[in-house]
């Protein structure tokens, strides 16, 4: 391009005010970030203690079946465990991948879509789970019974 | 005068040896094109020369248009900052021996901050961070008649963050602040915790309030991309990590 007031005018003034956006001086980022270190630590016990439980204890991994997984809901100490892996790992993750979408998305409508995408698949999962751990039926009618744990008396 | 082996005469006990280097230069002019573009320049330098000896090689010799900042030339100005074969370096305080001179060194301006001409950067939103973080002593009451005491230990506190001169290596190697420019950067959380951690300022609780923004410290990822480009040697990742740790003791 030649020299011309025409490519001249497309350059900003050097001077030109830098706005940063006014945002909330909450804590929520501070909360945010105490909690992904709190609830990393919390995780590391439950995910290898469920992993412990599920694949080394007993006949391990060949012991998972139907009437295995039924046995553990039907206990609340792991309805609770599971309860709050769901929850801890979900609220972890999402707020990871919020962090991610934040530091890479260069547009507010990239990264407000992302974000929308981010929470819808954070509650359908969150409601989903609750609902399956809460909601379990361990001897559904009419099952033959070997495939069902063994204190179902159909 | 340029000193120049030649290879009749053997160089004189003590004579430094001198090469050839080729500087990749990444070259924009708005008033040309909208598009940066890299040149080459060959030039001779010594094995004493740094980046920015080659830089004023070719700007005094061969071309008169290359653009960049310098002042003090020693380190101390902290204007020379650019980007040297990818990372953020002083051009003055950088010998071209220690960045592999066989092969072509690259010189860019650095990341994240409008570009204005060839190596020069608009460094306002840099500065503009700095300011938000009130980089001067805050007091409550009566002037002292005498000196504001600080017994050597406290000043040792804060020591490491005394050094910075404001280059902005730092700032424009942080991979948050290319995104948007938003992150207040780690220069100005180093320059906050100058006076955070200064006995006789008063103004902490303030500094750590406008840092507890979202984004402030919180957005700081710890890819140690600040202390490394650093050329004051400051241990900048830690005291963000300081930061944080007092903004959290602050809340609990």
């Amino acid at each position: 391009m030649a020299h011309g007031t025409a490519a001249v005018a497309k350059i900003d003034s050097p001077r030109s005010p830098y706005v940063r956006r006014r945002t909330t001086r909450g804590n929520y980022e501070l909360y945010s970030w105490v909690f992904m270190r709190a609830s990393g630590v919390v995780l590391l016990v439950l995910i290898f203690g469920h992993l412990f439980v599920n694949l080394m204890v007993g006949d391990g991994v060949h012991a998972i079946d139907f009437g295995f997984v039924a046995g553990k809901w039907a206990n609340p100490m792991w309805q609770v465990w599971d309860l709050l892996m769901l929850w801890l790992a979900m609220i972890h993750g999402t707020n990871g991948v919020r962090t991610i979408i934040n530091d890479y998305a260069t547009r507010d409508m990239t990264r407000g879509i992302l974000k929308g995408l981010l929470y819808l698949a954070f509650t359908v999962v969150v409601v989903l789970g609750t609902l399956v751990i809460f909601t379990f039926d361990p001897c559904p009618a009419n099952s033959p019974a070997e495939l069902l744990p063994s204190f179902c008396t159909a | 005068m340029t000193a120049t082996l030649e290879a009749d005469a053997p160089a004189p006990a003590g004579e430094i040896p001198s090469f050839t280097v080729t500087l990749r230069v990444r070259r924009f002019n708005p008033e040309v094109s909208e598009e940066a573009t890299w040149e080459d320049f060959t030039v001779e330098a010594h094995g004493t020369d740094r980046v920015l000896d080659a830089l004023h090689k070719i700007k005094w010799d061969m071309d008169g248009s290359l653009t960049f900042r310098r002042s003090c030339a020693h380190g101390v100005c902290g204007s020379d900052a650019v980007r040297i074969n990818g990372r953020n370096r002083l051009a003055c305080k950088t010998l071209l021996k220690d960045v592999n001179p066989d092969k072509p060194i690259t010189v860019e301006p650095i990341k994240g901050l409008p570009v204005v001409k060839d190596l020069v950067v608009d460094m306002e939103p840099f500065f503009a961070s700095y300011r938000e973080i009130m980089p001067f002593l805050v007091t409550t009451g009566n002037e002292p008649s005498k000196e504001r005491y600080q017994s050597p230990e406290d000043r040792a506190r804060f020591d490491d963050t005394t050094k910075c001169i404001l280059c902005a290596a730092c700032t424009s190697s942080c991979p948050v602040f290319w995104t948007d420019g938003q992150y207040f950067g780690p220069a100005a959380i180093v320059n906050a915790h100058r006076f955070i951690f200064d006995s006789r300022d008063e103004g902490g609780s303030q500094r750590l309030e406008i840092l507890n923004d979202k984004e402030g410290v919180w957005r700081c990822r710890t890819t140690f991309n600040c202390t490394e480009a650093c050329p004051r040697g400051i241990e900048v990742t830690k005291a963000i990590q300081e930061v944080k740790r007092a903004m959290i003791t602050r809340a609990f």
